[in-house]
């Protein structure tokens, strides 16, 4: 385990820093810069700023010396607000764009699950068709929707929660809630149809044969082996979720990380670009790297190791 | 005359499709003792293993339906309409099941002791660590090393003949009255099937468990059944101790199911013989006798009306004309000089 944990460890920064380099070419690559604004600068107040972001540099050295911060963890300022640095962005954003995220995936592990589990106990009977419908309205109406209609109902008519800005909880739970639609419906119909495969399975047939309640069957029996595709679905989707969501933000005025994401590229913020899609593609290989783990509890028959046994 | 522990009566199991109602099983009867050994063969489709499962009622309701007038009387309850909680108590504790294919049959994430305990501590009332011990005690009863390691390992670290001793030892571990073994050594190679017939032989013969062994293979039934019964089609074609069914067959479907037993010791280059043409559908079963579309010996009765079973001793009953006293020809006859002769 350990072993494999240090090969994976080091095939991580690798696959970061293949992603540092395209996202840093690709960049440079489209046209425009930080600076190109509406109205034109005079030709000396733009030779300035870019001596002061050192973006006369050729590309090879700007690209060793970004690396060499990035080492240091420092992701340096941001072009777009000056008084700023990336790292004060993500330090302040990731934390809101956190809450939304744990929150949303965990609403949907704890609905989407259960919603599955009964759906594929009562299969082709009414339990199993409300579920699926409501999992096919989650799945194909849009969270900037969702968001409106939490919106209307519960802020405007019965004046339950706050429309929208930042502060308790009851600022998050709509924002949550949108987020969480989508992931819910995917979780549920996952459970549905792999808990449909494992109850046809030989090994439930012989559980029965023993006796066991249906309970016994479903926790012991059934559970462990249909959760894997969901877990698999989790790493993923925790991850991205994490990053937040720059419609759902906007809709609810979030300071969250998804915004700034957004607004980065649109306004050529070389350094938000490059350390948010840092911050993503770490977290998306550190959760895949967890689901791998899980599986390890989850199936005995996955070895990491590749080591056999006797 | 030994104990008798199960008595069936016109058990007719149906399942309901789109098509219509399929005749799994059709009104058969049948009667087990104490200690003995019944087989039942017949080809695939024909009804043997919806039998057991019918008995064990994990017939899946909806689409199989267990019909009324149905009797399985078992220590003085009816088992066709037993309720399903008192249905639980007898599963895996008097009646237990093995499988056809061990590979599958065991639960690949958990571990050998628990999947052995969980009956024992649920029908033995016997603590977590009792029950491992008595699991343990049962690995080494069906022959397997080292059972304190076994017990805490995976399916997927034991070989299949293994697999197939601990599901055994699985249906075994709650002292059962009665074993239902469903094709056990079908998915196994030749040899690991001898010593699982071997393994059930010397099970049958020390805890004196009486055992229904279902097969498709009557070389596999002869070596363990006293008691042999033909099903074909839903019904039972012919019944009898298992040296008068191999010395005297009446019914030219257990004639072409012993042809179709590959000899290597009878010297000849004679091609395998086979059962020509197809099980019939049993959503519109034919009339009269089913078999009789494909048999070589019908009478003009057998495809207008089916025969009667008929009892050539207390033992040996046979559903076939060839046999009834009206036949123009005797079954024995008809079996030396089409079949052994030819």
């Amino acid at each position: 385990m350990l072993k494999y944990t240090i090969e994976r460890f080091l095939s991580m920064l690798l696959v970061i820093l293949i992603i540092i380099t395209i996202t840093f070419l690709l960049m440079h690559a489209i046209p425009g810069g930080p600076f190109t604004g509406e109205k034109n600068l005079p030709p000396a107040v733009i030779q300035n700023i870019m001596e002061r972001y050192k973006l006369n540099d050729p590309l090879w050295k700007q690209y060793v010396d970004y690396l060499g911060n990035i080492v240091r963890g420092d992701f340096g300022p941001s072009f777009k607000y000056e008084d700023r640095t990336v790292n004060q962005i993500i330090a302040d954003g990731l934390p809101i764009s956190a809450v939304l995220g744990f929150g949303s995936a965990g609403v949907s592990i704890l609905l989407g699950i259960p919603a599955g589990i009964i759906a594929a106990l009562r299969q082709n009977k009414w339990p199993d068709y409300a579920v699926m419908f409501a999992a096919t309205i989650g799945i194909s109406v849009p969270n900037f929707i969702t968001a409106t209609l939490l919106i209307y109902v519960l802020a405007l008519k019965l004046e339950l929660l706050p429309a929208a800005m930042w502060g308790g909880i009851e600022y998050a739970i709509m924002p949550i809630l949108s987020l969480a639609a989508y992931p819910t419906a995917v979780i549920a119909r996952l459970t549905r149809a792999s808990m449909l495969d494992v109850l046809g399975q030989d090994y439930i047939r012989t559980a029965k044969a023993k006796g066991l309640s249906t309970f016994t069957i479903i926790w012991r029996h059934t559970l462990k082996n249909a959760l894997m595709p969901v877990v698999t679905y989790l790493g993923p989707m925790i991850a991205f979720i994490l990053l937040g969501s720059f419609v759902v933000e906007s809709i609810f005025a979030i300071p969250g990380l998804g915004r700034y994401f957004v607004m980065s590229i649109y306004n050529r913020d070389y350094t938000t670009i490059l350390g948010v899609t840092i911050l993503d593609a770490t977290m998306l290989v550190v959760f895949n790297f967890l689901v791998d783990i899980a599986y390890v509890f989850l199936d005995p028959r996955i070895k990491l190791d590749g080591r056999k046994d006797g | 005359m030994a104990e008798r522990i199960l008595t069936v009566e016109n058990l007719k199991v149906v399942f309901h499709t789109y098509a219509g109602m399929v005749r799994g099983v059709n009104d058969v009867s049948f009667t087990l003792d104490k200690g003995e050994v019944l087989g039942i063969v017949g080809e695939s489709g024909c009804g043997k293993s919806v039998t057991a499962s019918a008995i064990m009622r994990l017939i899946p309701t909806p689409p199989g339906e267990i019909l009324p007038g149905s009797k399985i009387l078992f220590e003085s309850q009816d088992l066709a309409t037993l309720e399903e909680q008192k249905m639980r108590q007898i599963r895996g504790n008097a009646i237990s099941m093995i499988f056809q294919d061990p590979m599958t049959a065991l639960n690949p994430v958990l571990t050998i002791g628990l999947q052995l305990s969980e009956s024992i501590i649920l029908h033995q009332k016997l603590s977590p660590r009792a029950a491992m011990e008595k699991a343990i005690e049962m690995l080494r009863l069906v022959g397997i090393p080292s059972p304190e390691v076994r017990v805490r390992q995976y399916p997927h670290q034991l070989s299949g003949g293994m697999r197939q001793r601990v599901m055994i030892a699985m249906a075994l571990s709650c002292n059962p009255k009665i074993l239902f073994a469903d094709e056990p050594t079908t998915a196994l190679d030749v040899t690991i099937q001898a010593q699982i017939i071997d393994l059930m032989k010397s099970l049958n013969e020390r805890l004196n468990t009486s055992i229904i062994l279902i097969s498709h293979d009557l070389g596999v039934v002869a070596g363990l059944s006293h008691r042999v019964q033909v099903m074909y089609a839903g019904r039972i074609v012919e019944t009898a101790k298992v040296h008068d069914l191999y010395g005297n067959p009446l019914h030219p479907y257990t004639w072409g199911l012993m042809q179709s037993i590959p000899k290597v010791t009878d010297g000849t280059h004679r091609q395998l013989q086979t059962i020509g043409g197809q099980p019939p559908d049993l959503l519109s079963p034919p009339p009269g006798c089913p078999f009789a579309p494909r048999c070589r010996f019908a009478l003009r009765i057998c495809k207008e009306e089916l025969p009667p079973l008929i009892e050539i001793n207390p033992d040996h009953q046979v559903r076939c004309w060839l046999s009834h006293e009206l036949s123009p020809v005797r079954a024995v006859d008809v079996f030396q000089k089409e079949v052994v002769n030819r």
